[in-house]
């Protein structure tokens, strides 16, 4: 196994657009360095992207954050700008792993680690960010919802890298939440999440609204149906429970050792309402 | 060894000095059994059936063996066939002989330069195996024509027509069970079920052996016993026992569940093979999949009881597995079902049953906590249908002394009115409860043991004191031996120091289980310390010239035993043994002993649960644990094992199980999805130890390390229960369970 640091993000493209073996790349390293240890994967090239310059930087952009891909979650939690204005994406990524891992890992790792169960991912979905991606074409921006493909798979292409997230701007009283269930109060990997972006109007009903699922799908889910359900209201009982029976219908879960098809689906539209409620308050929504 | 005396006052037993062993383990400096190196030490690495039952045709090792650096690749050809059941089924779990019996049996090993190349040899090992029908839940493996596990280990007792993989059968208990019931006004029966679960221990079991070339061997691991280790390696590897020397190293957790061996003759074989040191240590995968958790069980339970809250009957079938070999643990859950209960008709059934899983170890009070759950959760059940107390029903029905218990003997003091009555008056029990929360509680009890034990107690020339002793300690013990020897010998605790030996420096010493160190090594120190004062009384009178007789030792020194025996100052114990050499040379004392009267022990544990309704999410609010502790050596490690039983309980009931797929393999062989307790699960938990001494221990010690793993799987299915309005019946209550079942309620 060669491990290489590369000192820009084109030649940890060209690099491992290159490598005919498999080739991982390391930025917080704590998906990475478990499956190494457990003999999971055996790579022949390892490209560490800490060290390209700007890559673990988080800076202003038109009203809103550009974060770089090795941005530790434990750094964005401290970032007071992205936490005021993107609570919810922050509160999703400080739930991965330990206060330790915490110190290493990376939204973006998370992200293109394309587990469905990513505590990263539903926020930034329902965020609408948006990834900027350097490969051997050049570079491109894309939805986070598009990354995902299935399983411990994404839509990137050999050779593409993600070197940083954008969170855009959002009016004023508009807010977010992040919500999972885990059978552990810490420590351990979501069984269903929700993320829930709204913006209110004067009068204080939802303008817009942005719904996304985790674990309970192959991939993360942004569910329209469930935005829909709650555009107009202020959240009154029966929005509510629109929004959970929307969220349900979405859901095309698993029966596997961490949670039952069932069960997933009802916890997933139990989160998204308490999720929603959290985020409209937050926004200065009050019922 | 009786009681000295009920009102003794005791001046340093009962304080709670800093562990000996404290500031090593976290400064990182404690070297536990993986930080034990050799020169030219390999790296052994162990081969895995992937299949839950396969017939092993035959093993390949030859391209292994061909790889560079490869010093040694050995099979179950390598280890002898033995004669004794209960040694080769130890020995055949260690490594697979003609068949692999689960998901994770070991089939071959490796000893390579390092490991990378050990893990590049076992993937050219090419084991042919014929995959063979399996079967992994108890219920499945007992019907006639389920895939038999072995053949040919039922005993003579299970009846005719059963499936082979019922190995055994027990029946325990006393007077009519017909005429117990008619005198009933309700009668429960109910079915139970319990997952099978591990003891969660930190270290993964790590060992190094060396043989030499004139066929010595030492052994260095993290074990519960090194004399048992002994034991059964010699036996392995045909050798006597005064030819391996084992010594323990720190051990990071154990509760039962290193009380045998799995890598050590293993590490053994290709140390003698390669001619080199070779290290094991276990992934934590292999600890899950290979080592022993504890029981699976399925239970039936009936329970008559009068409108006014007496037991007039108890009746209990337990169907226990642990895995793919027989063990008696059965026997343990029918003995201690009713143990809490003074029945005037009770009796309970056992059998054993052989599934496609690893051999089970010994869990904290093994076999009790499932049978517990199961009697106490219809006692509950019963209290609820007839609008009674629960604590007063116990009170009721509380077995004492004098009691013919439920498994025969007659109890002698026991703690448990006394626990069930401080339970009663601790505002706990009578705080209000808010909406979605649940009250429950649960007897528990364990039999305790004593067993060999040799200590050996030095008295230094500078006036301190050595005491070595042959149990590994895995909650304090060497706290607790060095404050009861202090207390004898009248010196501060300060002045004491107690060391673990291994197998060449004492003799023969029971493993660390059956919660028996501070009570069996602590009786034997005593007794030692007391020798040791007879030595130097000797020494004080010949100084003195006066008889031994006429010596006393009071408060650390010896005395002339009133006036007749002569006027002197007192010599303390510092004095006498700065001038042993004069006297007679070294002063020590000694104390052999296969010690009994160990004395049962009671706890009652309480618990507040709130569960969301909408998720089925338990959060354990308030836990008070009540324990008889007999004496409370050292309170400290005394609540330890009261805390510790808890949380272990708390994941039992709620979240932690063996999870098989269909194939037959583990699905959660990891900490991720096997759910332990993390600290923000837990609330503080409070602890109330009772002190009844033991009659059996002079200073009135009864072991406390495995009661408090008993209550809790009852005492929170009973406030689950509670809480959702629904009589939960398997654990674990694990969210997508509980969420079920608070949907079926409607």
């Amino acid at each position: 196994m060669r491990y290489i640091a590369a000192k820009t993000a084109d030649e940890a493209a060209g690099l491992l657009v290159d490598e005919p073996g498999l080739a991982r790349i390391l930025a917080g390293g704590t998906d990475l360095l478990v499956q190494l240890k457990s003999g999971l994967v055996e790579p022949d090239l390892v490209v560490d992207i800490k060290n390209i310059p700007g890559i673990r930087d988080v800076t202003p952009e038109n009203g809103g954050f550009r974060i770089g891909a090795a941005v530790s979650a434990a750094e964005l939690g401290e970032h007071k700008g992205v936490l005021a204005l993107w609570p919810g994406v922050v509160e999703g990524v400080e739930l991965i792993g330990s206060t330790q891992v915490q110190g290493r890992a990376t939204m973006v790792g998370n992200l293109c680690n394309g587990s469905p169960a990513g505590d990263a991912v539903p926020g930034l979905v329902a965020a609408n960010a948006t990834v900027r991606i350097t490969g051997p074409g050049g570079s491109r921006d894309c939805p986070v919802l598009d990354i995902p493909a299935g399983p411990g798979k994404t839509t990137l292409a050999k050779g593409e890298i993600i070197t940083s997230v954008f969170l855009p701007a959002r009016p004023e009283n508009a807010s977010d939440a992040y919500l999972r269930f885990i059978p552990r109060t810490e420590m351990d990997i979501g069984v269903a999440s929700a993320g829930v972006s709204l913006e209110l109007a004067a009068d204080g009903a939802i303008s817009a609204a942005r719904v996304a699922l985790g674990a309970v799908a192959p991939k993360v889910l942004l569910v329209a149906d469930a935005a829909t359900a709650i555009v107009g209201s202020k959240l009154e009982d029966g929005a509510l429970a629109a929004l959970a029976k929307a969220c349900e219908a979405a859901c095309n879960p698993i029966d596997d050792k961490r949670g039952t098809i069932e069960f997933r689906t009802r916890t997933a539209g139990v989160l998204a309402r308490r999720a929603a409620l959290i985020a409209y308050q937050r926004a200065g929504g009050s019922k | 060894m009786p009681l000295d005396t009920p009102k003794r006052k005791f001046k340093v037993v009962g304080t709670r000095p800093p562990r000996p062993d404290g500031l090593d383990k976290v400064t990182g400096r404690a070297l536990y059994g993986a930080d034990m190196t050799a020169p030219g030490m390999l790296t052994g690495r162990i081969l895995r059936s992937p299949h839950a039952h396969a017939r092993i045709k035959s093993i390949d090792t030859s391209a292994a063996e061909a790889l560079a650096g490869v010093r040694a690749v050995i099979t179950a050809a390598d280890l002898p066939v033995l004669e004794d059941d209960f040694i080769r089924d130890i020995q055949d779990n260690c490594m697979a002989r003609g068949k692999a019996l689960y998901d994770g049996h070991a089939v071959a090993a490796v000893a390579a330069t390092d490991a990378a190349t050990a893990r590049k040899a076992l993937k050219l090992i090419k084991v042919d195996y014929e995959i063979l029908p399996h079967v992994t839940d108890v219920d499945a493996a007992m019907k006639p024509g389920a895939p038999v596990v072995q053949k040919g280990r039922t005993l003579e007792n299970v009846p005719a027509g059963m499936s082979e993989n019922v190995t055994s059968h027990c029946e325990f208990g006393h007077g009519d069970l017909p005429s117990g019931f008619a005198k009933a006004d309700k009668i429960i029966e109910r079915s139970f079920r319990t997952a099978a679960t591990h003891q969660g221990y930190i270290e993964p079991h790590a060992c190094l052996a060396s043989f030499t070339s004139d066929g010595k061997a030492d052994l260095w691991c993290c074990t519960q016993g090194q004399f048992f280790v002994r034991t059964l390696c010699a036996q392995m590897m045909g050798m006597e026992a005064s030819q391996l020397r084992v010594t323990s190293s720190e051990i990071g957790g154990g509760f039962g569940g290193k009380t045998t061996v799995f890598i050590e003759p293993v590490a053994l074989a290709l140390s003698r093979k390669s001619g080199r040191p070779v290290k094991i240590v276990m992934t934590r995968d292999e600890v899950f999949k290979a080592t022993g958790p504890t029981v699976s069980s399925s239970m039936d339970i009936r329970i008559g009881m009068t409108r006014n809250g007496r037991i007039t009957a108890g009746e209990a079938h337990l169907r226990y597995s642990g895995g793919a070999f027989p063990n008696a643990t059965i026997e343990m859950g029918g003995q201690a079902a009713f143990a809490a209960y003074d029945l005037g008709a009770v009796r309970t059934f056992g059998w054993n049953i052989l599934t496609n899983r690893p051999k089970e170890a010994a869990y904290r009070a093994p076999g009790a906590p499932m049978a517990i759950y199961a009697v106490e959760s219809v006692v509950d059940e019963l209290c609820q249908e007839l609008g009674l107390d629960p604590l007063k029903v116990r009170l009721l029905n509380a077995a004492r002394k004098g009691t013919k218990s439920s498994y025969g003997p007659t109890f002698d003091d026991i703690g448990l009115v006394a626990t069930l009555e401080a339970a009663t008056r601790h505002p706990h029990y009578t705080a209000p409860l808010g909406p979605n929360q649940g009250r429950g509680l649960s007897c528990g009890f364990w039999f305790n043991f004593g067993g060999n034990t040799c200590v050996s107690l030095n008295v230094n020339t500078d006036g301190t004191v050595g005491v070595t002793e042959g149990n590994p300690d895995i909650g304090g013990s060497r706290a607790s031996i060095s404050l009861m020897a202090a207390e004898e010998l009248g010196i501060p605790y300060e002045k004491v120091r107690t060391f673990v030996a291994d197998t060449a420096s004492l003799g023969y010493n029971d493993v660390t289980d059956g919660s028996r160190v501070t009570f069996a090594v602590g009786l034997a120190t005593i007794k030692a310390a007391r020798a040791a004062i007879r030595n130097m009384c000797a020494r004080a009178a010949k100084i003195w010239g006066i008889d031994e007789e006429a010596v006393e030792w009071i408060d650390g020194a010896a005395c002339p035993a009133g006036p007749n025996a002569g006027k002197f100052p007192p010599m303390t114990l510092a004095e006498i043994a700065a001038v042993s050499a004069e006297t007679g040379g070294p002063i020590a004392g000694h104390h052999e002993v296969n010690a009994d009267g160990a004395g049962v022990s009671f706890g009652v544990h309480l618990v507040d649960v709130e569960v969301d309704p909408e998720t089925g999410a338990t959060k354990v609010l308030r836990y008070t644990v009540f324990q008889d502790a007999g004496k409370a050596v050292h309170p400290d490690y005394v609540e330890g094992q009261m805390q510790g039983g808890a949380v272990q309980g708390i994941g039992w009931a709620l979240n932690e199980e063996y999870i098989y797929g269909d194939d037959g393999r583990l699905q959660n062989a990891g900490f991720l999805d096997y759910r332990v307790p993390v600290a923000s699960d837990l609330p503080p938990i409070e602890t109330v130890i009772l002190e009844i001494p033991n009659p059996g221990h002079p200073y009135g010690v009864r072991g406390v390390g495995e009661t408090p793993i008993v209550p809790p799987l009852a005492a929170i299915a009973n406030a689950v229960s509670r809480a959702v309005g629904v009589r939960m019946t398997e654990l674990p209550m694990s969210p997508p369970r509980l969420l079920k079942a608070l949907l079926s309620k409607g």
